[in-house]
């Protein structure tokens, strides 16, 4: 079910932006951990900063959806997906180290 | 005194029994309830399915649910591991007693942008363990982890994992490589600290052997030693060195060794049941001759015997068997009779004794034979095998079997093979068959050596084969015969062989 449902944000996403530019992002947080707060403050900050008007970014709480995390196959904590534009890219961390984001994103 | 410390260590510490065959025995009870174990050993050691075996039986024997978390092996794959092992896996699956979950850590390299930690690991774990309630866990193997991130997280996650399992009461094995990966390197193993186990799997003159030790059992008596242990169709098998001598009974109900003149020889009964007999002898005296008279004696009483052939393949003992008028075959076919044949080239020898004790408790025989067992001491060093069969003649001994070994020995060598010697000190009959040369013809002959706590003959008899069976007769000599005079008789003694020599025998029966 989780799956269809990031299949049909994906289709919303696509459908809305004529399948460019637009970033859908997705971050994996454990409640309010302080690696999972400091990442939702980070992408927030990120996102506004780098990619204003074209993103749209979730936030899972894999205490609330813990069949997300086997399907993600998640392990790390927090992590943030680039679900589109394809390819997938996994950022594992707080996103603390801005220059690693940018480069793994190819934003920079 | 090591019982009533096993019952002591038991109420401080409460264990979980793994169900597997001779784990329990050596842990005094089983791994640690409610806490993590720790399970060591390289590729190929047998870590995942002494894990998978813990779980199942777990759910079979104690009704404990149980939640697998691979990290190496697909879901698929380790379903068909549980199969090939003969557990009913689908109907676990089907009444939601076991939760199998594959951990895809290589999904990609791990991008690292800052703090991190492996909650998810811990949420998708709890998930599981939700899922069927499960009270035992095993994650197979961490070592997967370390590869793919920060040793130094690493770490701290895994102590907080062990709380963790601790803390919601699990049962929980977890595997990984032993040495020179960095799991161990980093010492991980001091936040286990309860219990750890080690496997290994050893080379040694061709043979491999693999052998599991308990490094540390915290509040807990366990043995020492490497034990060696055999992974076959029906799972694993620990073989327990320990064995408490004193549950051996020693029955004084005798058992027909198949051949009249020799039971009137042994006190006019025969053996003890439950005892060890020895015969040993030079090449071509009838020793297989011999165990098979016993064996198709003793399953013509409506008793099991387990025949283990070293040398020679069941269907060829059925040919010679019945060239001298024992007819083994039907007897096999209703089961009584049963045959273990192996190389002993093989497998190590304890193996042979995993495998015969396998054997063992599922026909529950009477009588067990080992014909040769001098075959089996080609492998590894004498002081090893004296040990290993005083182990299985132990254990013998406490089923209340009877056991036959036949030894081929050097003509001239019986009081210096080592290894003889070894077994005749531990057996409680030992005959020897012999070869005399009787001008141009060979003549076997049979005494009695010792037999512990009856009154038997000492003298020696002329052992005769014939398509009729074996028979004993009287040697006739002179007053104080020598071996010349023997000689000289010869001609008189072919006459008397072919006559019944009952009557001669008579008088046999005096110490």
């Amino acid at each position: 079910m989780p799956r269809k449902v990031v299949k049909k944000i994906k289709a919303k996403v696509k459908a809305e932006n004529g399948g460019q530019g637009k970033y859908f992002l997705q971050l994996f947080v454990t409640g309010i951990l302080p690696n999972s707060a400091r990442a939702v403050a980070n992408s927030k900050a990120f996102c506004e900063r780098y990619l204003k008007d074209r993103y749209e970014l979730e936030i899972i709480d894999i205490y609330q959806q813990p069949a997300l995390a086997l399907n993600e196959e998640i392990i790390a904590v927090p992590l943030l997906i680039k679900k589109f534009p394809l390819p997938e890219v996994r950022l594992t961390g707080d996103l603390s180290n801005i220059e690693t984001v940018l480069k793994e994103l190819q934003l920079n | 005194m090591a019982k009533a410390q096993s019952k002591r260590s038991n109420v401080k510490f409460p264990k979980s029994m793994t169900g597997i065959q001779g784990l329990d025995v050596i842990t005094n009870g089983g791994i640690p309830k409610n806490r993590p174990t720790l399970l060591l050993g390289n590729t190929g050691c047998g870590k995942t399915i002494l894990a998978m075996e813990f779980l199942v039986h777990g759910i079979e024997m104690f009704n404990e649910p149980a939640v697998f978390l691979s990290f190496e092996e697909k879901t698929e794959e380790l379903e068909l591991n549980v199969r090939s092992l003969g557990f009913d896996l689908d109907k676990h699956l089907a009444e939601n007693k076991i939760y199998l979950e594959h951990v895809n850590i290589n999904q990609d390299i791990i991008k690292e942008t800052g703090m991190y930690d492996l909650e998810g690991l811990f949420v998708r774990l709890g998930h599981a363990v939700k899922k069927v309630k499960a009270r035992r866990v095993v994650l197979d193997s961490l070592d997967t982890l370390f590869f793919s991130f920060n040793p130094q997280m690493l770490r701290l996650e895994f102590k907080r994992l062990i709380s963790w399992l601790k803390e919601k009461k699990l049962t929980a094995i977890i595997t990984g490589e032993i040495g020179n990966t960095l799991f161990t390197r980093h010492g991980v193993e001091e936040y286990v600290a309860d219990c750890v186990i080690i496997l290994d799997n050893r080379v040694i003159n061709q043979i491999t052997t693999r052998r599991l030790r308990i490094v540390k059992y915290r509040g807990s008596i366990h043995g020492n030693n490497e034990y060696p242990f055999l992974i076959d169709e029906k799972g694993i098998t620990v073989l327990p060195i320990i064995s408490d001598v004193l549950l051996q009974r020693s029955s004084s109900k005798r058992i027909s060794s198949g051949i009249e003149q020799l039971d009137v020889m042994l006190d006019n009964k025969g053996f003890y049941v439950g005892s060890s007999i020895l015969i040993s002898g030079t090449a071509g005296t009838g020793k297989t001759s011999i165990a098979a008279t016993f064996a198709y004696s003793v399953c013509k009483s409506k008793k099991r015997c387990l025949f283990c052939a070293f040398e020679e393949a069941p269907h060829q003992v059925i040919r010679n068997m019945r060239s001298i008028g024992i007819s083994l075959e039907p007897l096999m076919k209703s089961g009584l009779l049963n045959f273990y044949y192996a190389r002993p080239t093989l497998q190590n020898l304890e193996l042979h004794f995993i495998s015969i004790k396998k054997m063992i408790k599922e026909l529950k025989p009477s009588v067990v034979i080992l014909d040769p067992i001098t075959n089996l001491m080609t492998e590894g060093p004498n002081s090893d095998i004296r040990s290993m069969l005083t182990r299985f003649v132990d254990y013998l001994k406490i089923e209340q079997i009877t056991v036959l070994f036949t030894a081929a020995i050097t003509v001239g060598s019986i009081e210096r093979n080592p290894s003889d010697e070894g077994i005749s000190s531990m057996v409680d009959t030992w005959m020897m068959v012999q070869d005399i040369e009787v001008d141009t013809e060979r003549t076997r002959s049979l005494c009695i050596m010792k037999s512990r706590g009856m009154l038997h003959s000492t003298l020696v008899k002329k052992f005769l084969i014939s398509s009729k069976g074996i028979t004993l007769s009287r040697i006739v000599i002179k007053q104080n015969g020598t071996l010349t005079d023997f000689k000289r008789n010869a001609k008189e003694h072919q006459n008397l062989s072919t006559s019944n020599g009952s009557k001669d025998l008579v008088e046999s029966a005096r110490d």
